[in-house]
């Protein structure tokens, strides 16, 4: 009864803040909605008793996805009253579009149906007298490897690709150099000059 | 099974809607109990302000990207090790080496990342 009336509490937030997401005016609003449906999210995974799923959702999505969205709205410098304007133009078009779409997906849920392999590929029981955590670190680095792995080398490619794109470097900025900081001598460079009297420095 | 999980969570409820309870509280007291007559000359920009030349939210550079696209690469990889330290003892060796070639392969990209000055802030 009381985990009913949660459930509906945390969904119907997540619902509408997702609603907020793509209606809210000002797109940093929009993140910051999305964030609260993160959160309510990550509840829903506590209620269904996957801690682990929800504390990661914590962690990542609220703790990272959600300011890199943050910079990219910043980065982009969308003006959504500008994008508003052609509304009324594009309407056929792009409600012909969003129709289609909508069919196509209405057509694939009536023809979905559940695998015969479904029992078999179905993740691994949960335990009884674990925790969360505990029973996802015992099938995951073992039975589950290759896809743990394959995780770690599609992060790699995450990270090179990032550099790639983004790593620009400027030419009239002067970086530290510790090696060369280190290595340079009094000798070289400093010369002192015995001055007579009277009769300046040639330098 | 999980009402058991679910009442640890019990103070975690309390806290919470103690929060939004006092947000809320302090929202609507000050809108209730302060006296607010508005006009435009007092909604106005008071003395050294001036109205705003434009949007607040200016483009800025590229590089702010690239540090929490890294950061959110090696929470992820902390992400992975939680589970692996708390079932340590059970996976056993088999389990240790996995980690450390996941980690291995996640060096290799800090190593370059790092060579390549991605790190750097000029």
């Amino acid at each position: 009864m009381i985990e009913a009336i949660f459930f509906y509490l945390f969904s119907a937030i997540l619902v509408l803040s997702a609603l907020m997401v793509i209606t809210a005016k000002n797109p940093v609003h929009a993140v910051l909605f999305l964030i609260l449906a993160f959160f309510n999210a990550a509840a829903l995974f506590v209620m269904l008793g996957a801690e682990f799923i929800a504390m990661t959702l914590v962690i990542v999505y609220v703790g990272a996805v959600a300011v890199l969205f943050l910079f990219v709205v910043m980065m982009l410098d969308i003006n959504f009253a500008a994008l508003r304007k052609g509304m009324k133009k594009h309407l056929p078009v792009g409600g012909a579009v969003g129709l289609l779409l909508l069919g196509e997906l209405l057509w694939i849920y009536k023809s979905w149906t559940p695998s015969m392999f479904a029992e078999q590929s179905a993740a691994s029981p949960m335990p009884e007298g674990v925790t969360n955590t505990h029973a996802l670190g015992q099938v995951l680095y073992t039975q589950y490897l290759y896809p743990f792995e394959t995780a770690g080398l599609i992060l790699l490619v995450a990270m090179i690709g990032a550099i790639t794109l983004t790593l620009r470097r400027r030419g009239d900025v002067r970086r530290q150099n510790v090696s060369d900081q280190v290595a340079r001598n009094p000798k070289d460079v400093i010369k002192v000059v015995k001055v007579a009297s009277g009769a300046g420095v040639e330098l | 099974m999980a009402t058991e999980l679910l009442t640890q969570y019990l103070p975690i409820v309390v806290f919470l809607g103690l929060a939004v309870g006092m947000a809320v509280l302090m929202i609507a007291a000050s809108y209730l109990v302060g006296k607010q007559n508005p006009y435009g000359e007092k909604d106005s920009a008071y003395e050294c302000g001036f109205p705003p030349f434009g949007d607040a939210r200016a483009k800025f550079d590229v590089r702010f990207y690239l540090v929490s696209i890294l950061f959110i690469i090696f929470d992820l990889e902390i992400a992975f090790l939680f589970p692996w330290a708390v079932s340590l003892g059970k996976i056993g060796v088999f389990g240790f080496w996995s980690m450390v070639t996941f980690l291995g392969v996640l060096t290799v990209g800090f190593i370059y990342e790092w060579r390549k000055g991605a790190l750097d802030w000029e």
